[in-house]
């Protein structure tokens, strides 16, 4: 089956700078992909490239199995939706103007917006439970309901493919929980659907993801399932930290820091 | 919402209405007669609804490119590009020998290079930072004064009156054809401006989430930078100088109307107009007989709005 999106052989410098030194990855459709790493890692030029915002000094990125450079940018957003990490924001947006956008890649030159773009975001505001912010300025929510809105912008573009960066940043346990379950059943709802995020959470990486793949100074340390990844060894290795792992009665593994050894 | 929209362009067209009315009404001229109404005052309302109309568009433009608020045709220079391109093609006589047309088109070259090397010099990487874009501005204008004077004092001392008028900007009479070429100019411009008005909203959440969103960015941006030149030659070209009209209406309408630039576009075009035209009646009436520069009662207003918006960016973004 032809993956949804795909990186053969990614690398790329930012001066002198080696961040990706040939990195290898894939997305199959119905799974959800995690990366994580140490900072510093790549992980987020690796998910620029595979945007194709980024055009990696070497390597090829595919959409849908095609170079991703052979497509527009429009026609990219048609398939493939960005959660970035959050920035500055210029002006006091909406939040329900945020989500709206994600209906761009649809609407034609003067941006009107049709009423089954509009049916799609309100649908969005419900499904991540705000709703009662879309009157709010953007500028003024709480990091973690920033997030939501990110999440609900992707969710109003309507595409089957998402990268998404630290998408639970600044979320509390609960709110972070409720995203990855939800991911989860967006992710089962239809069988072309696939997600790729970055996070440096181990402990919902570890419950939630079908694959995971360790980053470490550019190059994938490790990949396969969570269980299979996350051993005392690696984060010794990759993060220089001492945990302590234990697998529960379902054989899923929890990661316990206990300190640093570098 | 789309209905809500309509109601705000249509008030603001009225408004505009009233204060061309008022324009035409007020003077010098104790009992004015229908040449003074028709002849004078309204070429001169038409060509301050103009020139207000496109620097306040033209600012609400820039703001959104740069992902700034405080981005004005003025404070970035743009202006005073403009305003050299037209002083230099009065110098070399192009208004004789290409007609009244020819330096509007030299200004228009002249705000297109200066805003080419705003961004290439300020903006480098897309979000153009407060400080690097208000740095390169003020260094623009200065250079760009000290050549208008230059060039004015060098081609012909009769026209050293003029300086002044140039580098304060003020709304004088001006023969039809020019009239005629600076409305042609400005409709290009906003016609861009209307066209990439819902881009804009995307560009202003960050050149990488609109390309994210499907957004060709440096398309976009190509387009843009030729709109805001189109309408800020066309307006420099016949008023100079004319300060903060881009800070200002923009400003006010963004605080009651909200972010979408498919509102905040026209509206701008509609407000600036409203705002230039009283403006300039104000210039002419409140020291009558003699004419303030209406550029000099732009900036007396302008300059307090820009230093609290510059203190709030400041605050906002603290590296």
């Amino acid at each position: 089956m032809t993956a949804l999106v795909e990186a053969r052989g990614v690398a790329h410098r930012f001066g002198a700078n080696p961040v990706l030194r040939g990195v290898d990855l894939a997305l199959a459709p119905g799974k959800l992909v995690v990366v994580a790493g140490p900072n510093g890692a790549g992980k987020t030029t690796l998910l620029r490239a595979l945007a194709g915002v980024l055009r990696p000094d070497a390597g090829e990125v595919s959409l849908a199995g095609r170079a991703i450079t052979d497509w527009s940018r429009r026609e990219v957003a048609q398939r493939l939706a960005v959660v970035p990490q959050e920035g500055a924001l210029a002006f006091p947006f909406s939040v329900r103007e945020m989500v709206a956008l994600g209906r761009a890649p649809f609407l034609g030159p003067f941006g009107r917006e049709s009423a089954d773009d509009v049916t799609r975001t309100e649908a969005a505001l419900a499904a991540l439970e705000i709703r009662e912010l879309a009157e709010r300025a953007y500028p003024t929510l709480s990091g973690g309901e920033k997030r939501r809105v990110l999440l609900a912008r992707a969710l109003a573009q309507g595409v089957d493919m998402w990268l998404l960066d630290e998408p639970t940043a600044h979320m509390d346990l609960g709110h972070g929980l409720f995203c990855f379950a939800w991911l989860r059943e967006w992710l089962s709802a239809s069988p072309g659907r696939g997600v790729l995020l970055v996070t440096h959470d181990l402990v919902l990486a570890a419950r939630f993801a079908d694959e995971l793949v360790l980053l470490a100074r550019g190059s994938v340390a490790a990949r396969g399932a969570p269980a299979d990844v996350l051993t005392a060894e690696r984060l010794a290795d990759v993060y220089g930290v001492e945990a302590r792992i234990e697998r529960d009665p379902a054989g899923r593994v929890l990661v316990s820091p206990l300190r640093a050894i570098r | 919402m789309t209905r809500s929209r309509a109601a705000v362009l249509v008030t603001l067209a009225l408004a505009l209405a009233v204060a061309l009315a008022v324009s035409l009404l007020v003077g010098s001229a104790e009992n004015p007669t229908r040449e003074i109404v028709l002849e004078i005052r309204l070429p001169r309302a038409l060509l301050a609804a103009l020139v207000g109309a496109g620097l306040a568009t033209a600012g609400a433009l820039l703001q959104a490119l740069l992902q700034n608020p405080l981005a004005d045709p003025y404070v970035l220079g743009i202006s005073g590009g403009a305003a050299l391109g037209g002083v230099a093609a009065l110098a070399l006589g192009g208004g004789v020998w290409l007609g009244a047309g020819a330096v509007p088109l030299v200004a228009f070259a002249g705000a297109l290079g200066a805003s080419l090397l705003l961004y290439a010099i300020a903006a480098a990487g897309g979000r153009a930072p407060a400080h690097s874009l208000l740095l390169t501005g003020v260094v623009f204008n200065a250079f760009a004064s000290s050549l208008i004077v230059f060039a004015t004092s060098a081609a012909d001392l009769a026209r050293v009156a003029g300086v002044f008028l140039w580098l304060i900007g003020s709304i004088r009479l001006v023969e039809p054809a020019l009239l005629a070429a600076v409305a042609l100019l400005f409709a290009l411009g906003l016609g861009i401006a209307l066209r990439f008005a819902y881009s804009l909203n995307l560009i202003a959440q960050g050149d990488e989430t609109a390309s994210h969103l499907g957004v060709d960015v440096p398309f976009v941006r190509r387009w843009i930078l030729a709109g805001t030149a189109l309408m800020i030659g066309a307006s420099v070209s016949v008023s100079g100088l004319i300060g903060f009209v881009g800070l200002i209406v923009p400003h006010v309408l963004r605080l009651s109307l909200g972010s979408d630039h498919r509102l905040i576009v026209p509206a701008s075009a509609l407000g600036g107009a409203v705002f230039l035209v009283v403006a300039d009646t104000l210039a002419r009436v409140v020291l009558a007989p003699t004419e303030l520069p209406v550029g000099a009662l732009t900036a007396l207003v302008g300059g307090p709005v820009f230093l609290v918006l510059l203190r709030r960016e400041l605050a906002r973004l603290p590296a």
